[in-house]
């Protein structure tokens, strides 16, 4: 496919690229733009699966947009620990993974793929290790982005509602209520009890809210949104552990008595083989995992179908006709703003699952004997 | 697999930055919200109840009013049927008076005319008496004058005089 081809069909699609700005599939185009420029070179052919892994995955820099086989990206800052020295450089050294610095580069294949490795060669052989990553990736600054938001929104909320305390509602503050009213009254005393659901408020609030943050975000193409975050098993599993330490550390005595000695439950099942225990062992940490690995598989499966029907549209464009494309853009991009809005139902009730399930555990933890 | 593979920067910054949040946002935000949110409820909740006893209270003041009105208005029908007991009372004891006052004044006119009345009958006795004492005087006189006659008179006399 030669370039002026490429910049025909671009002129065709302007139109639709600017609705899909509006449609959040941007970075795509971007990413899309260098993707085919470096097919230029003939080296790659459009892949699919690729191009969505990419899109999905964490990156030490945050590309933004491709103009003209420009990359435009923020680079963000690398911090390693190797060998006892800390190092501190900007993404930028590495030239979006071109090139090695200090002998760190970013790794292109095998069980490190996308992480930075240090490789040192000795003896002819290639040794590769893998230094302690604390870098400011595009996730981390997400992070912090969403949690920057999140103090602004919330700590204006609280001084709202310390000024009116016994007011209507006014604002933001208005928007936010009723979701924190849902949160306590459907899921915290719903799930824990009127008595004892005010400690766990703040962490359920933060949860919450913080989820929901996250995935909307998820869903913005521009920094500071973009990144994929709750589809990240470090961010959902650092979550889903706080929810088990908590849940821990709250429970009572009756909780454990449940856990190795269930009452109720015939007493060969305990001795000699304690099934049910071991059963009810492992059920305390797979509750959490399944925290983990649900909102990490909803949010990635409603990015990967996003972009999977975008995709559509360029391996039509590439495999096909650029008129094969563009007959099917329509299509794809309904479809496209058909998936972001059920993702936007998604990043609501994902958010809400969580949390509801994180205070039912808390519940369950604290339960008294009856 | 990088998708199931995360980096432990992420989970190491993760865990940082979801607890200072959850500290933060705990002790600044979530905390004075839940107190606000608890005593705006307690506050309406409170005005609902008093709004409530307030109407209890309007209700019990107007049965109260009610029962005020109806006993005046029993009070007044007393005060009114009282007055015309009295009235009648005082219209009765007047004519009873009056009538007593006419009888005695009718009587006493009676006994003044019977009094007259005999004053009357006495002195028209006395002076027939007186007349016809003169009149016999005259008569006598008359009588008197001839001889025979006076004869004849005591004549008369002596016969009507009984002597056995």
């Amino acid at each position: 496919m030669n370039k002026v081809t490429l910049s025909k069909t671009l002129k065709i699609f302007t139109p639709i690229l600017l609705i899909s700005i509006l449609l959040q599939v941007n970075p795509l185009y971007a990413s899309e733009n260098s993707e085919s420029a470096n097919n230029d070179s003939g080296e790659e052919e459009f892949n699919a699966g690729k191009m969505i892994l990419d899109h999905i995955v964490d990156h030490y820099s945050w590309h933004v947009m491709t103009i003209d086989g420009k990359e435009v990206a923020i680079n963000l800052p690398v911090i390693l620990y190797h060998k006892g020295q800390w190092h501190f450089f900007m993404s930028s050294r590495f030239d979006h993974g071109h090139s090695s610095y200090k002998g760190f580069k970013i790794a292109k294949e095998g069980p490190n793929n996308g992480k930075i490795v240090h490789v040192t060669h000795k003896n002819g052989g290639k040794k590769v290790e893998r230094p302690l990553d604390l870098s400011i990736t595009k996730n981390v600054a997400s992070l912090f982005s969403a949690a920057i938001i999140a103090l602004l929104i919330f700590l204006s909320v609280a001084k709202r509602y310390k000024q009116r305390t016994y007011k209507a509602p006014k604002g933001l503050q208005s928007f936010l209520e009723p979701v924190i009213l849902f949160i306590r009254d459907e899921v915290a005393i719903a799930a824990i009890g009127k008595e004892k659901y005010h400690k766990f408020m703040p962490y359920l609030l933060t949860l919450f809210f913080f989820i929901f943050l996250m995935n909307l975000m998820g869903l913005v193409p521009i920094p500071p949104g973009g990144a994929n975050l709750t589809g990240n098993l470090a961010v959902t599993g650092v979550m889903a552990l706080f929810t088990l330490i908590i849940t821990l550390t709250s429970s009572n005595k009756n909780y454990w008595r449940h856990t190795f000695n269930t009452p109720g439950i015939p007493i060969l099942l305990k001795l000699p083989i304690p099934i049910i225990p071991v059963i009810e062992l492992v059920g305390i940490f797979t509750k959490p995992f399944v925290l983990m690995v649900r909102l990490f598989a909803n949010i990635t499966a409603g990015h990967i179908v996003l972009l999977s029907f975008v995709s559509i549209i360029f391996i039509f464009t590439n495999n096909i006709d650029p008129i094969a494309g563009l007959a099917v853009s329509p299509v794809s991009l309904l479809f496209g703003v058909f998936i972001s809005l059920l993702e936007l139902l998604v990043a609501f009730i994902q958010a809400y699952v969580f949390v509801l399930l994180s205070a039912l555990y808390f519940g369950m933890a604290m339960e008294e004997e009856h | 697999m990088e998708l199931v593979n995360p980096g432990i920067g992420l989970i190491f910054w993760m865990v940082v930055i979801f607890g200072l949040l959850l500290l933060v946002l705990g002790k600044y935000a979530w905390k004075p919200i839940m107190k606000s949110l608890h005593e705006r409820e307690e506050s309406i909740d409170k005005a609902l109840k008093s709004a409530d006893k307030a109407r209890e209270e309007m209700k019990s003041l107007q049965a109260d009013n009610e029962k005020l009105r109806q006993e005046a208005r029993e009070e007044r029908d007393k005060i009114l049927k009282q007055a015309r007991d009295k009235q009648n009372e005082i219209i009765e004891q007047a004519r009873e008076e009056a009538n007593q006052e006419r009888q005695r004044i009718i009587d006493s006119a009676r006994k003044e005319i019977s009094n007259e009345k005999q004053a009357a009958a006495r002195e028209l006795r006395e002076t027939v008496a007186d007349i016809s004492l003169k009149i016999a005087e005259k008569i006598t006189r008359q009588e008197l004058e001839d001889e025979k006659k006076q004869h004849k008179l005591v004549k008369e006399y002596f016969d009507e005089i009984d002597f056995r």
